[in-house]
């Protein structure tokens, strides 16, 4: 067998085949020259230092060492790691029910009339638009801290979330049984439940756990900004200077991170 | 009184493209009609106008004297559910299973949140199995639809449109994704279910010796115009030659015998 070519190495040209026409070569030059002015503005206007990455490497193998789990902090730890599991459970159930209804209105094969099309869809690209982050910290200020801000906004992002992956699914369904059950006389709730949904519903489940993966790492974050759960209990734990006790917070997040990341993979596997 | 009337049909499509250029024809209960054209001649259109799928931007289709093209809603749907449509492309669910497949065809009839849940009465899921055995497949009834062969597939198609108690039938080029001795199978099971329950058909073709021997009467469409109308017999090599404006070649079209 030949040895495979490794990626990004260009073929190999033979003697006298057509080279990429002048222009092309130029726009592609021109576009890398882009990218690294690009890069060199925001070095320089984020004050980036490389230098004090290496003379503050001593400091950052110190913290590390501070880090040292203290596993007696599992008390305290077990009661917000369940709590942020079941924000980011509830938050998905949540966006998923918002989430279906607005993708069949938004989707040109199954929406009602042409003007809740367009509402829906105008609806739907707000929210995709708006990160998790946003929507914890807005609820946070409008609720109180707590759960119940980061259940409302993991559900506005499983929305967007659901939104942006789901609508192309549906309006990529098969149109001819659609068309079939439309010929039998079936309305248009009848339609969706028996010639759309068997279509999209893998595509759908395995999206709707998707969004359970990125809720469950969303919502250990959220709680920085207040929204409940363990990123709170991180959170106050980093202002104690309790290094030890964040040590170990961090060591069970990335264990039970990776189980629910392992356990969804493994689903979406199965389902398509 | 006939079954089906066409009166003067036009259908123009936003396109601007003009489909049918007038259409009328009358179709008496029971008869089996085979309409035959070249593709583009609107074969497709003039079925697609029974059940209002295509709705005519000019004149009207009855069925039993009530208009379907001047029908809304679930007045519509009421009358659709009494038309039976089998596609080219069988149009089934794939992955769902057979017998969910041939349910859908009793969805206009039954009450819409058993629709949507999926519970139908006991006497729809015998009908379904009855309607399927009537196709020669009644084992197939929990494999699912993209396990099936194309001529099964069909069959579940016909399945499907029989289930909703039909007096009216539309197949849309039925058989011209089957091979010819499964595309004859299934033209013969077709026209003996109309026969048996007495179902008016029209069926597309452009099988020229499929016409012949299934039809009561062969209609010939050419650029959205009625350009022959008769019977079998009267359907010789000259007839068709008018309708396909070319003359036909000694083995083109004869499919299977």
């Amino acid at each position: 067998m030949p040895e495979p070519t490794p990626l990004g190495t260009p073929a190999p040209r033979a003697a006298g085949a057509p080279r990429p026409p002048l222009v092309a070569r130029l726009r592609s030059y021109l576009g890398l020259g882009v990218v690294a002015a690009l890069a060199v503005v925001a070095y320089q206007s984020t004050n980036f230092d490389l230098a004090s990455l290496f003379t503050g490497a001593a400091d950052f193998f110190s913290f590390f060492g501070r880090l040292a789990p203290d596993w007696s902090a599992l008390r305290i730890i077990w009661r917000p790691l369940i709590e942020t599991m079941q924000i980011a459970y509830v938050g998905t159930v949540l966006g998923t029910s918002i989430a279906l209804p607005l993708i069949f209105l938004a989707s040109a094969n199954t929406a009602l009339d042409p003007i809740s099309m367009l509402v829906a869809r105008v609806v739907l690209t707000i929210l995709r638009s708006i990160p998790d982050l946003l929507w914890a910290a807005l609820f946070v200020t409008l609720l109180a801290p707590g759960a119940l801000p980061g259940i409302v906004a993991l559900t506005f992002f499983t929305v967007g979330v659901l939104a942006k992956l789901g609508s192309e699914t549906v309006e990529s369904a098969d149109p001819g049984p659609l068309e079939a059950l439309r010929a039998a006389g079936a309305g248009r709730n009848r339609t969706i439940v028996y010639a759309v949904w068997p279509q999209v519903a893998a595509t759908m489940t395995s999206f709707i756990l998707y969004s359970f993966e990125i809720n469950v790492r969303a919502s250990v974050i959220l709680g920085f900004v207040g929204a409940g759960g363990i990123g709170q209990l991180l959170y106050t734990r980093l202002n104690f200077f309790d290094y030890s006790g964040v040590g170990a917070i961090v060591a069970v997040t990335f264990v039970v991170v990776l189980a629910v990341d392992a356990v969804s993979v493994w689903a979406r596997s199965k389902l398509i | 009184m006939s079954h089906i009337a066409f009166q003067d049909v036009e259908v123009t499509y936003p396109g601007g493209l003009k489909a049918l250029k007038g259409v009328t024809l009358e179709i008496p209960r029971g008869q089996f009609v085979v309409i035959v054209g070249l593709s583009g001649a609107g074969k497709s259109t003039l079925i697609r106008t029974v059940n209002s799928l295509v709705v005519p931007s000019k004149g009207d289709v009855a069925i039993d004297g009530a208009s379907v093209t001047t029908a809304r809603g679930a007045a519509l749907r009421r009358m659709r559910s009494d038309i039976g449509m089998i596609f080219q492309t069988f149009n089934l669910v794939k992955r769902s299973s057979v017998l969910r497949n041939v349910l859908a065809g009793r969805l206009g009839d039954v009450p819409a949140w058993r629709g949507v849940l999926g519970t139908f009465p006991a006497a729809d899921l015998a009908f379904a199995h009855e309607c399927l055995a009537r196709v020669g497949i009644p084992e197939k009834a929990f494999v699912r639809a993209d396990a099936l062969s194309g001529g099964q597939q069909q069959r579940v198609g016909i399945a499907r449109a029989l289930a909703q108690k039909p007096s009216v039938m539309l197949a849309d080029e039925p058989v011209a994704s089957l091979d010819p001795p499964t595309s004859h199978a299934v033209m013969s099971d077709l026209k003996r279910i109309a026969r048996e329950d007495g179902i008016t058909t029209i069926v597309n073709l452009h099988f020229i010796d499929m016409a012949r021997e299934y039809a009561d009467r062969i209609v010939g469409m050419r650029d959205g115009l009625v350009v022959f109308d008769g019977t079998p017999a009267e359907a010789t090599d000259r007839a068709f030659e008018d309708i396909y404006g070319r003359p036909i070649d000694e083995d083109e079209d004869l499919r299977g015998a």
